[in-house]
């Protein structure tokens, strides 16, 4: 059995990518926090941006902003634009209200947005500010999730790139310690602490930690695995801390799963031999749950409108393991390194688009008529009405897709459309 | 700073999305930052539009903010004239790009464009969703309405009138529409124009041909059909066809405007509200608590509904655009009750804490207070999420919207009792079981206990109650056992009585049962 998929095919990597500008149907970074304060329970995420900011976040949080979220936003109005109200000490009546009704809370993010960043609102000095105020019983953050700055899923990189710094030093002379980027379901981070415990790597931290108060620690002795392709400050800043990235595929599939815990084993000198029993139940039974999803989307052709980063990845998945035939595969954002093996393994003539310019990109779509389209809400029952099968991006970050264990349910996610759409009689 | 977990409204530019999406021919270049374009899936998922809706967004970047954000705006309205055609192009900021002032009107009307540009003003950081729909709405009403255009004698023809209001993502619109057609056809009177909703540029154009509006919604139409009484003289129907009575107003209101004869459209075979309240069926119904919040004039109908309709006590009323505070005081004053004019949900939670009812009449977000709470609700206002966008028909309007609301407000009582008898057959059956009745509520905590939380500053009222008096009130049934703690407690309180017992709970009970 082979450990890793082999490198020499054509590389989609040397394949021009397309860049485009335009209107970019896309989500801000904001939308993190709709998953970011669920994984961490000891955070609260306050935003500080306008009534936008508020309704995007209850629009995108549906039904959950009713149970008592862990995020909030503080509006400015005219009198904070004015300057008939100082906006710092606006935010210090805010946050200080915030911490009286939440006091269980131990981490708070001001999360910048576009409007706070557009009057420059200098919230990493209100940060430091409230820091030094409510230590040490909350810790005081900040980032920008605004969409000028970043797209969805970079939000979570932005969150977690500000975590780095309150990272603990390890021992720099101590035992190698791996380091797992990138948030992930609970069951799937315990699925592959597991896996890293019967391979022998006992020390491994999660960033985010369940416990934002929890952080791992970090030095040179630091290894880390990126379980998410959008984590590209992140890792800048685990470098600056003397931590090395392990290269690895992104843990979707059977084979991307088995690369990602092969580079962590090799990486921590483990047998192969070893690895490759530790790997083998788990790579059998993901093989195993692909199957029958496979003989529904051989073949079939797949399109990706930007959203997520994890397009490239998916993609992947779906041609190596699936036998999809990838048309276009949009990204918002590309970073050539962290995704260098995932780009070689996309066939030839794959078109990659960084960017976007959206009305262009739908008459690619349509000319293309692929019989899968992976798309964002705001174009995907305009898509249905049109006659073209989607499915929806944002429920692939909201789903558990890593691991062995899940990748039967990724291959169904793509899968699911398409038997509807034959199912259904009406 | 306004510290908010919910809004009731979104930003004033979404109202401006609700206009453009509801019409056709029309186009809206909307200056914004990247992300800004989640205001899509508002509609194609909530309402679940099978069309993207007609907006080109301009999603600057960071990057662009150091070089020229203007000409970028620029080449977006020229891009979206050329891909779109639009009859109309509405062109605005949303609130990142006011703060950068590209002024998209003048940008707009230096380019020189081949179709009408309708510059919209809509301050931020001030106003929100309801105000900036009717802000544009009027401004695209007093653009494009042709002043050549007039009713002309009536002799020899039917009465026209224009339906103002109905729009994309409102509560029930599509539905009431209809009813409302109905109506006018009974009365033999034709419909000249509807408007926002499935207009447009040139059905706009010819608005003067109406002899009268018909205002819908007062929140999105009043303004416009201010400025078409004053410019074509064209009076308007104010009256809001929600409810048996304020329907047979309207088309008596209606009737007379137009000079015929609405006992055709009164005569409505199909209404059956009326008997359903009468029948001793609904006899349990009378002098039920009911607290009503949402946007004013679906907030006023309802209390009518409540009172005079179903023979309901309105305990709490309020609304959460200011803009329409005064018709929702002079209703409350009628209620016996002090209006609740508030966008701060916590406020609201806090009032129907406060007034203990036993049915809630809200928007989504009282939908939630309530579940907390464990109180029956049903939703009589935006703002809604994807289940109240219905399939079936479910107008609010008209004689069919009063048979509508009388289901759905009276569903969650009837639930309520059943789960009422359930929890005293059980209580009576265990005897021991003192659990407390509300917990067939799923999680939610009992209502006793929800008052409490959010009144900390009050003590505890256990250490007041003796145990045979907690007892006794926790035989009370649910739904008036808040009520009921409350009553006794402010007795207690006014008589100096330092602890309740069991005669302290009936002296309270016969002195409140005047």
């Amino acid at each position: 059995m082979s450990a890793v998929l082999p490198l020499a095919t054509p590389g989609a990597d040397c394949a021009p990518v397309l860049r485009e500008r335009g209107q970019r149907e896309v989500f801000c970074g904001l939308t993190g926090i709709v998953w970011l304060h669920r994984k961490m329970q000891d955070a609260f995420f306050l935003v500080v941006g306008s009534r936008t900011c508020a309704h995007l976040l209850q629009s995108a949080a549906g039904v959950m902003i009713f149970a008592e979220p862990r995020f909030a936003t503080a509006i400015i109005e005219e009198r904070d634009l004015a300057g008939m109200a100082d906006c710092h000490e606006e935010l210090d009546r805010v946050v200080a209200r915030v911490l009286e009704r939440r006091p269980e809370i131990r981490t708070l993010f001001l999360v910048g947005s576009c409007p706070s960043e557009v009057i420059k609102l200098d919230l990493a000095n209100a940060a430091q500010r409230l820091g030094e105020r409510h230590s040490p019983a909350v810790r005081i953050l900040n980032y920008s999730g605004s969409g000028i700055e970043t797209t969805f899923t970079e939000g979570e990189d932005a969150c977690l790139a500000a975590l780095v710094p309150e990272m603990p030093v390890g021992d720099p002379g101590g035992e190698q310690e791996l380091l797992v980027v990138g948030t992930l379901p609970d069951i799937v981070e315990d699925q592959f602490l597991r896996l890293f415990a019967e391979l022998g790597i006992s020390r491994v931290g999660m960033l985010p930690a369940r416990n934002a108060r929890n952080l791992p620690a970090v030095g040179p002795q630091t290894r880390f695995l990126l379980a998410q392709p959008f984590l590209t400050e992140t890792a800048r800043a685990l470098k600056d801390r003397g931590a090395r990235r392990i290269d690895a595929l992104f843990p979707f599939g059977a084979e991307g799963t088995a690369d990602w815990l092969h580079a962590a084993a090799a990486a921590f000198g483990i047998d192969e031999m070893h690895c490759n029993r530790v790997c083998a139940p788990g790579r059998e039974r993901a093989k195993r749950a692909i199957a029958h999803v496979r003989e529904r989307l051989e073949g079939k052709r797949i399109s990706f409108l930007p959203d997520s980063q994890l397009e490239i990845p998916l993609a992947r998945f779906l041609s190596t393991e699936l036998g999809m035939v990838p048309v276009e595969v949009g990204t918002p954002y590309l970073h050539r390194e962290h995704c260098a093996r995932e780009l070689a393994l996309l066939p030839e003539g794959t078109r990659i688009s960084e960017g976007q310019h959206v009305d262009r990109q739908l008459d690619r779509v349509r000319a293309d008529k692929p019989d899968l389209t992976v798309c964002g809400l705001g174009l995907a029952n305009p898509l249905e009405a049109e006659g073209l099968s989607t499915k929806w991006a944002i429920e692939l970050v909201f789903s558990p897709i890593h691991g062995f264990e899940q990748a039967g349910d990724l291959a169904e996610l793509f899968a699911r459309p398409l038997r509807r759409r034959d199912v259904l009689r009406v | 700073m306004q510290l908010a977990v919910w809004t009731y409204e979104g930003p004033p530019h979404v109202g401006a999305m609700r206009i453009a999406t509801a019409m056709e021919g029309v186009h809206y270049v909307l200056h914004a930052p990247q992300g800004d374009t989640y205001a899509d899936l508002l509609f194609t998922m909530i309402e679940r539009r099978g069309k993207r809706p007609p907006v080109t967004y301009t999603t600057f970047q960071a990057r662009d903010l150091g070089k020229d954000t203007a000409s970028l705006f620029q080449d977006s309205a020229r891009d979206a004239i050329e891909r779109f055609r639009p009859g109309a192009l509405l062109v605005g900021s949303s609130c990142t790009a006011e703060l950068i002032q590209d002024d998209p009107a003048g940008l707009a009307e230096a380019m020189g464009l081949s179709c009408p540009v309708i510059p919209l003003e809509l301050p931020s950081y001030q106003r929100k969703e309801n105000w900036g729909a009717s802000e544009t709405f009027y401004q695209i009403v007093r653009t494009l309405a042709d002043r050549s255009v007039s009713a002309g004698p009536r002799e020899g023809r039917r009465a026209r009138a224009n339906l103002l209001g109905p729009a994309a993502l409102g509560f029930r619109h599509r539905d009431d529409l209809r009813e409302v057609r109905a109506m006018l056809d009974r009365l033999g009177i034709d419909v000249n124009c509807v408007a926002p909703l499935g207009a447009s540029p040139d059905d706009i154009r010819s608005m003067g041909r109406a002899d009268f509006n018909v205002v819908l919604y007062p929140e999105i139409a009043d303004e416009a059909a201010r400025w078409l009484e004053r410019t074509f003289g064209q009076p308007a129907v104010r009256t809001v066809p929600i409810g048996v009575g304020a329907t047979r107003a309207f088309i008596e209101e209606v009737a007379t405007l137009a000079g015929v004869d609405a006992s055709a459209a009164l005569e409505d075979g199909e209404s059956r509200m009326p008997w359903w309240s009468r029948s001793v069926d609904s006899t349990y119904l009378t002098g039920k608590r009911v607290f009503i919040f949402g946007d004013a004039t679906h907030a006023v109908a309802a209390a009518r509904i409540a009172r005079e309709e179903l023979g309901f006590v309105v305990c709490g009323l309020g609304c959460y655009n200011r803009e329409f505070a005064r018709e929702v005081r002079a209703e409350a004053k009628a209620c016996g009750v002090e209006a609740l004019i508030t966008d701060d949900h916590l406020e609201v939670e806090a009032a129907i804490a406060d007034a203990a009812p036993e049915l809630v009449l809200g928007t989504q977000m009282e939908r939630h207070i309530a579940k907390r709470q464990g109180i029956p609700c049903a939703v009589i206002s935006s703002p809604v999420h994807v289940q109240d966008f219905p399939a079936r028909h479910s107008p609010q309007m008209g004689f069919e919207g009063a048979n509508v609301v009388f289901d759905i407000w009276v569903h969650p009582l009837v639930m309520g009792l059943e789960e009422h008898l359930l929890t005293m057959f059980r209580e009576d059956f265990e005897f021991s079981d003192n659990a407390g009745a509300s917990h067939l509520h799923g999680s939610a905590p009992s209502l006793g206990d929800v008052v409490a939380e959010s009144a900390p500053a009050e003590p505890h009222s256990d250490t007041l109650w003796t145990a045979d008096a907690e007892q006794e009130l926790k035989k009370i049934p649910f739904f008036v056992r808040g009520k009921a703690r409350r009553n006794t407690e402010a007795f207690a309180a006014e008589n100096g009585c330092a602890r309740i017992d069991l005669a302290t709970l009936y002296d309270a009970k016969a002195h409140y049962a005047r």
